[in-house]
């Protein structure tokens, strides 16, 4: 039998104005397990707590009841005096007879009535309470980011600035993402490269980071603190650590007709290459759907060009195992295909391009080398159209395209209009929009720029239709704000496609245990205030992946992760939530219903000697709880036909005698 | 008028993160609901065992009530799919064995919602008055 002290909070007058926390208190004493009751001013004052630490000595109680505030408010207090009184901390139930009763009722009497049973609920809990001690486990020193674009470089080289390893899983052959494809920057027009690639330079020189290009992750076992994670290095056939990225065999290779995906396909790339003269690894790779030696086993050129020797033709992918304390996922975005847009005609002219494509039209490294020429025949475009929301804001067309604003297409749009007006005064460029949203740092004003000082001509409007008709693109829209019709002959039509999260994301989060929205965003934590944690403990988000963002955004959001990663890594040990499930083996029938509810996978199966009456062992299989991942939602509890899952702290049987208190 | 003022009793599960919450705010906001219902926090709306509610009805509750985040917002992602699925289950078993479908509630509240928590509880309330006594089910109550 516990031996409980009670202890009414008068709130000043905020319980004591509509509870008469004395008859509270009285009426108290006679409940089982009680053996103090008593009341006072302010609980949680420093006098109040030290009340109830002399209680617990004097009358040696062993469990305690505050009829208070809400446990949200003061139960860490509580717990802690309880701790302190050398009583432990999960010995203490709050009844919360402020918010929930005490503000909500007006009368006297039944607010006192109902005081009452609340804390009659809250000791009939506690006497069947059980100290709790958390589990702690260790931290394995050393994250992961998923993803080597701005987002994923960021974080690393933050984490790697506190003093903690770091390894980048990037599936493509180098680090750099979108942005490395990119040419000016909104709002400030500096060029990408230049302020990316020092950052990339930045990475392949710290010491605590290590980069996996060309690899990804397969597996992810384990929870926060510990995640065992393997990587396959994709097969590169060509050695990291010996080529020097010299590029003589890009040049030598004959096998010149492999669509560069680096510039969208607009030109040609050989069998083996180096995606773009920054690279980081600067390394070569070799493309097997392309290679002919390792199609056909004739050819060899590149490794008899390579002086350094790296070229493996033997070489396979490998598998690596590695162990870190916490994840980030950077996976960032792609641009939608354009396939069922085609009244665009994005497939029918070569002169109908995605925003993306634009970038690499207009950039010095690109396929053009930064003149901006039409695709189709090489001429210089006069008339240029941007549609926007392409695939966006798509409520009705949900087959079609995205729900949701995919936030960066009016800032870049403005920046491109711009950018074409400024280099090429003689175009002229038209902006079909639904809205114009700018909000954000000097956004506003960059926008107005383009139509004041670059008299972009922008039309509020849809464009319904582009036909591509002898050398033009007929392009059919609707003027809102006028009301009419209007019929532009263009020479480029440029589409800013809707963004949508990278499609391995899906296959990560499972493996990660983490939660993505309908749209295959990752879910943070709280959309407010955890917004750079998932729900699952350990794994954080950054960048795209979590939802649309430009560069600034994304380099926040990137520092956040990774200081939620530092203080992660910075403790010792973990300690973990001791309100978790845990499964009475004796019960337990092994039906492995309760691994199925599961959010976090918390609950694996084990098989397990028992003796018999009869002296024989019998082996069976029984759910056994990972504390360190369980979060304590009670769906295993629930879902156990057997009765053999129940959650420390909110037990069947204390929730039952909650329930039968307050039904007496 | 009720001239005779008869008192249910109805028992509230609230899931912490969101409708305990929103039942504080509700508090914060001063927001008036009818002292009969009482509230008992859970983790998760799925940490509610139908036995629970069964318990409750027998030892004479005449509404039970479980409050949960709205779909989507579940603090575990996914517990309050099970209420939804768990509960219309039961409440349709209950309604056969005579406890009125409208004694019986699954609500999605967050914690921003104080006004709805008390104007759900209100409702809830009225409705469960007056339906009377939870008398139908006296061959199963252990109530004397
Ligand atoms: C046309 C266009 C113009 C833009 N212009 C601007 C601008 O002017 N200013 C601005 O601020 N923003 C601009 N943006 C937005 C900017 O590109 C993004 O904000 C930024 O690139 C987001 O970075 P990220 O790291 O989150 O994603 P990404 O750049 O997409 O990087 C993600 C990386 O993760 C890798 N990856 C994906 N999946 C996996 C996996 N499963 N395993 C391992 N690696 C994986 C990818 O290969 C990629 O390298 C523009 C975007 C577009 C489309
Ligand atoms: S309480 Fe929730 S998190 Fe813990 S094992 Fe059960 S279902 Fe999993
Ligand atoms: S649901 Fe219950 S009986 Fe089945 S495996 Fe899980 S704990 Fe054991």
């Amino acid at each position: 039998m516990q031996r409980i002290g009670v202890f009414v909070c008068h709130c000043g007058t905020n319980i004591a104005g509509t509870v008469d926390v004395k008859a509270v208190a009285e009426a108290l004493k006679n409940e089982p397990g009680v053996v103090f009751s008593t009341d006072y001013q302010y609980m949680c004052s420093q006098s109040g707590q030290n009340m109830i630490k002399e209680a617990v000595a004097e009358h040696r109680l062993t469990g305690i009841v505050v009829c208070s505030c809400s446990p949200r408010m003061h139960e860490a207090t509580f717990r802690k005096t309880a701790q302190a009184a050398g009583l432990n901390p999960y010995m203490v139930e709050i009844a919360n007879i402020r918010e929930q009763c005490s503000w909500v009722h007006k009368d006297m009497p039944i607010g006192t009535e109902k005081a009452v049973i609340l804390a009659k609920a809250a000791v009939a809990k506690v006497n069947l309470n059980a100290p709790l001690t958390p589990g702690e486990s260790p931290v394995t020193k050393r994250a992961l980011v998923i993803g080597g674009g701005i987002a994923g470089i960021q974080t690393a080289l933050d984490i790697a600035d506190a003093g903690f390893p770091v390894d980048i899983v990037e599936t493509k052959p180098t680090i750099g993402g979108k942005m490395a494809q990119l040419d000016k920057t909104f709002p400030t027009l500096d060029c990408a490269a230049c302020i990316l690639t020092p950052k990339m330079v930045d990475v392949a020189q710290n010491e605590k980071i290590r980069i996996f290009s060309y690899s990804e992750v397969t597996d992810v076992k384990g929870f926060v603190g510990n995640f065992d994670v393997t990587i396959k290095r994709k097969a590169r056939y060509v050695k990291e650590d010996v080529c020097t990225g010299c590029g003589l065999c890009t040049e030598k290779c004959p096998q010149k007709n492999v669509p560069n995906e680096f510039n969208l396909g607009m030109d040609n790339r050989r069998a083996i290459y180096i995606p773009f003269a920054q690279a980081v690894p600067k390394v070569a790779t070799i493309d097997p759907n392309y290679c002919t030696m390792l199609k056909t086993g004739k050819c060899g050129v590149c490794s008899k060009v390579c002086t350094a020797g790296a070229i493996d033709y033997s070489a396979k992918d490998e598998y690596i195992e590695e162990r870190y304390g916490a994840i980030v996922a950077a996976t960032g975005f792609n641009p939608i295909s354009m396939e069922k847009f085609d009244e665009f005609a994005y497939s029918q002219s070569k002169d109908v391009i995605t925003s993306l494509e634009l970038e690499r039209l207009m950039n010095a490294a690109g396929p053009t080398g930064g003149t901006l020429l039409r695709p189709s025949d090489g001429e210089h475009p006069h008339t240029i159209v941007f549609v926007q929301c392409v695939g966006s804001r798509c409520a009705a067309c949900e087959q079609k395209g995205k729900e949701y604003c995919s936030k960066i297409c009016c800032m870049y749009t403005a920046k491109h209009a711009m950018l074409i007006r400024d280099k090429y005064p003689d175009t002229d460029v038209y902006v079909f929009y639904i809205d114009v949203r700018t909000p954000g740092k000097n956004f506003d004003e960059f926008y107005r720029r383009a139509v004041e000082e670059y008299g972009v001509h922008y039309i509020k409007g849809m464009v319904g239709k582009v036909s591509p008709e002898g050398g033009k693109l007929k392009v059919q829209a609707s003027d809102l704000i006028y009301g009419k019709q209007l019929h532009i002959d263009a020479d480029l039509v440029v589409l800013a496609a809707a963004i949508e999260p990278d499609k391995s994301a899906r296959g990560l989060a499972t493996m990660l245990t983490a939660s993505m929205d309908t749209n295959d965003f990752f879910t943070e934590a709280h959309p407010k205030l955890r917004p750079v944690e998932s729900p699952t403990a350990g794994v954080f988000l950054s960048g795209t992946c979590q939802g649309p963002k430009d560069i600034p955004e994304t380099v926040a959001q990137a520092g956040a992760a990774a200081s939620k990663v530092i203080g992660l890594l910075a403790k010792d040990k973990l300690l973990g939530n001791p309100c978790v499930a845990h499964s009475d083996e004796m019960m337990c029938n092994g039906c492995s219903t309760c691994e199925k509810v599961c959010p976090y996978g918390a609950i694996t199966y084990q098989d397990k000697e028992f003796r018999m009456p009869d002296r024989t062992t019998k082996v069976r299989r029984i759910a056994v709880v990972n504390e360190a991942v369980c979060q304590g939602c009670g769906a295993c509890t629930v879902a156990c036909m057997s009765g053999a899952m129940d959650l420390r702290g909110f037990s069947s049987k204390q929730i039952m005698a909650e329930v039968d208190a307050i039904c007496k | 008028m009720q001239v005779n003022e008869y008192k249910p009793l109805i028992v509230a599960f609230c899931c912490n993160w969101c409708s305990y919450a929103g039942a504080d705010l509700a508090g914060n906001n001063r927001l008036n609901y009818p002292a009969d219902v009482k509230i008992i926090r859970v983790p998760c709306s799925c940490r509610v065992n139908p036995m629970f509610i069964l318990r409750a009805f027998q030892r004479g509750a005449d509404g039970v009530i479980i409050c949960g985040c709205h779909p989507g917002d579940c603090h575990y992602t996914s517990g309050n799919y099970y209420t939804r699925r768990r509960m219309a289950l039961l409440f349709s078993m209950l309604d056969y064995l005579g406890i009125e479908r409208e004694r019986t509630r699954v609500e999605w509240v967050s914690a921003a919602e104080g006004a709805k928590f008390a104007a759900t509880m209100k409702d809830f309330a009225e409705k469960v008055a007056s339906l009377g006594e939870n008398k139908r089910l006296e061959d199963l109550r252990c109530k004397k």
